[in-house]
């Protein structure tokens, strides 16, 4: 493999990573404060390509209003989820919220079936996003190039609402402390709602650039991106933003070297997030920048 | 006070009603027997098919419930040890010819395409190789606990589907394997799902039975009683790899055509309703449950089909069924958090007490 064609590879995995990072984020909320799986974090991400794909191509919104509308209703959807399955079971045990997590993730996924239908709809890529830069014998997509711009712009916009506003240091400490944090005088549960918004939010911006990336959607195609998203998340050290980031673009990278370098084992590339995941959980369970969290 | 009429108070001991209880046991299966023999002899294909389905289910999910509920390590692996024991079986019975007609896009590999045995051999075969996936799964598995083990063993679910997608030479890859011999029956069903119920329920009901149950409650309380809590774990996650193996190829020559498609996290989604819905621990609400999900999952087809209410006209939604289904999983999370029958258990000394008091 040339110069040329691993610039190219290395771009389209950071690409793709920045994707898993957006979508691992809501994971590493959520997990962070609740110590929840929330299985349906994927299936949010659906719902999200949903909104935008209905907002750009039935009511002729331009991409960015419909990635903002997208963003609002899932939102929505994420505290609507929260507070309707998960915050009857706060006080139960945790496995029987995950065990509603990967029912309420189905739910999503059948009504989706039967509301959308099964047939997969096309998501046109704007014009913005559908240029071809060429560098010698590079050639880039346009939306590889905006990608990371947009992630760095809410990632920055993420860590300001965490560490520099009041809402983001009860999340913090959340995360540490839950039954003091409530001694405190602080609404946990209006927290643990702006967590879902957030996390959701993103979600639906990961899913919209992915849906551009991928220019189709269905209502199976959060499954997967949302599996490999948690083991993103993992793998940079859940609980912890940037580590999510990182865990993301690791993973993306991962993903597209492996069927660069070993093409006669493109076919195993779904397998490698979960090899990489036990393979974590063996040596380091901390993952990359992750600490241990309190129980 | 005012007892519900299925709370018999305190039962006796089980030794000092051992024998009327094996007898009762006994007689019990004889009737069930009876029973399929009916089936077999009066009712229609469709009955009986559901009949085995019904039964298939009911052993995946005792099997599930020994790792799932009694040892209370929650796992989400099933439908990789039903792939493994539906492949292993059916390439192992498949007929040369079969097998090299259907290899199109890569010829099978050698001792593959030359073997051909008959159903029970495969069966055991089938069970033993899942028991040995199991058993090396479990190293890395319960290294973890809590939901990364849930997240780990989803894992294995997903790298088994993959793998079954690309091994060509072995597995066929997506386009499945075909003309598998419909050789499952109503007594190859029932016979395993009796065999299962007799090894779980003497397993639950053991010593070893009762280390597992302390290992659920406090692992770390159990491990300073003396027992092994990994190894404990590795047991009921091995035997219940065993018997999801062989359910597994049953499964195939059932449905007669398999395909990675089929062993999604799907099927680990349909066990785990049928689990929960039961009640997570008892054995009998998993064979209860996969009882009423199989015939009741049947009867909501109803919901699937146009329908004319008084000249009111609602059409049909195809999968509807399922939005039914996680929704009444969510419910029973949320209100019914015991199931149906919580950890309780059927036992002869219990029929015997609830019959007494009624008497007059």
């Amino acid at each position: 493999m040339d110069g040329a064609q691993l610039t190219q590879q290395i771009i389209n995995g950071l690409t793709l990573g920045c994707l898993y990072g957006l979508i691992a984020i809501g994971y590493t909320l959520v997990y962070g404060i609740l110590r929840l799986i929330n299985f349906a974090h994927g299936d949010v991400l659906m719902v999200g390509c949903y909104m935008a794909w209905f907002g750009a191509v039935q009511f002729g919104l331009p991409w960015w209003a419909a990635l903002m509308g997208s963003m609002l209703l899932t939102a929505l959807l994420g505290v609507l989820i929260d507070q309707g399955a998960y915050r009857p079971l706060r006080r139960a045990p945790r496995i029987s919220a995950l065990i509603t997590a990967i029912g309420v993730s189905f739910f999503l996924e059948n009504l989706g079936l039967v509301v959308f239908g099964g047939r997969p709809k096309a998501f046109l890529r704007p014009e913005v996003f559908n240029h071809i830069y060429q560098w010698g014998s590079v050639r880039v997509l346009s939306l590889s190039v905006w990608t990371p711009i947009i992630t760095g712009l809410i990632l920055a916009g993420l860590l300001i609402i965490i560490y520099r506003t009041r809402l983001g240091m009860a999340m913090r400490a959340l995360s540490r402390d839950l039954v003091t944090v409530r001694l405190m005088g602080i609404d946990t549960n209006r927290v643990v709602a702006a967590t879902f918004a957030i996390g959701s939010a993103l979600a639906a911006a990961g899913g919209v650039l992915w849906a551009m990336k991928y220019p189709q959607i269905n209502p199976l195609m959060g499954v997967l991106p949302g599996l490999k998203a948690f083991v993103a998340a993992v793998l940079g050290g859940i609980g912890n933003v940037a580590g999510a980031m990182i865990g993301g673009l690791l993973l993306g990278l991962a993903e597209i070297l492996l069927v660069a370098w070993l093409p006669e084992l493109a076919g195993y590339r779904d397998a490698l997030a979960f090899v990489l995941l036990i393979g974590i959980l063996l040596f380091k369970p901390t993952g990359i920048i992750g600490e241990e969290l309190p129980e | 006070m005012s007892r519900r009429w299925y709370e018999a108070g305190p039962l006796p001991a089980a030794h000092t009603t051992r024998r009327r209880d094996t007898r009762l046991t006994i007689l019990a299966s004889l009737a069930a027997a009876g029973g399929l023999w009916l089936l077999q002899a009066f009712a229609g294909g469709y009955v009986v098919h559901m009949t085995c389905v019904a039964a298939l289910f009911a052993v995946l999910a005792v099997s599930y419930n020994l790792i799932n509920g009694v040892a209370g390590q929650f796992s989400l692996e099933p439908n990789a040890f039903v792939a493994c024991g539906a492949y292993v079986t059916a390439l192992l019975t498949l007929s040369p010819a079969e097998k090299a007609a259907s290899f199109i896009l890569e010829p099978i590999i050698w001792p593959l395409s030359v073997i051909s045995i008959p159903l029970l051999p495969a069966l055991l075969i089938a069970g033993l190789l899942t028991a040995l996936m199991g058993f090396l799964m479990g190293f890395p598995v319960f290294r973890v606990r809590g939901d990364y083990l849930a997240i780990v063993t989803l894992g294995f679910g997903e790298v088994i589907r993959v793998v079954a997608n690309n091994a060509q030479a072995v597995t066929n890859g997506p386009l499945g394997l075909k003309g598998i011999p419909h050789l499952t029956d109503l007594w190859w069903t029932g016979g395993l799902l009796a065999l299962t119920l007799f090894i779980i329920v003497r397993l639950v009901n053991s010593s070893y039975g009762r280390a597992l149950k302390a290992v659920r409650e406090d692992e770390v309380a159990a491990e300073a009683m003396g027992i092994n809590a990994f190894w404990h774990k590795m047991l009921a996650f091995t035997t219940s790899a065993f018997f999801e193996g062989v359910a597994g190829g049953l499964l195939a020559h059932l449905i007669t055509t398999i395909s990675p498609s089929l062993f999604t996290f799907f099927l680990t989604f349909n066990l785990l309703i049928i689990i929960v819905v039961g009640g997570l621990g008892s054995n009998t609400g998993a064979f209860l449950a996969a009882l009423l999900f199989t015939y009741g999952g049947e009867w909501l087809r109803v919901v699937e089909e146009p329908l004319n209410l008084f000249g009111l006209h609602i059409p049909g939604i195809p999968g509807m069924r399922m939005v039914f289904f996680s929704l009444i999983l969510v419910a029973v999370m949320i209100f019914m958090r015991q199931g149906l029958l919580g950890r309780r258990e059927f036992s002869w000394r219990w029929l015997w007490a609830v019959l007494d008091q009624r008497r007059p």
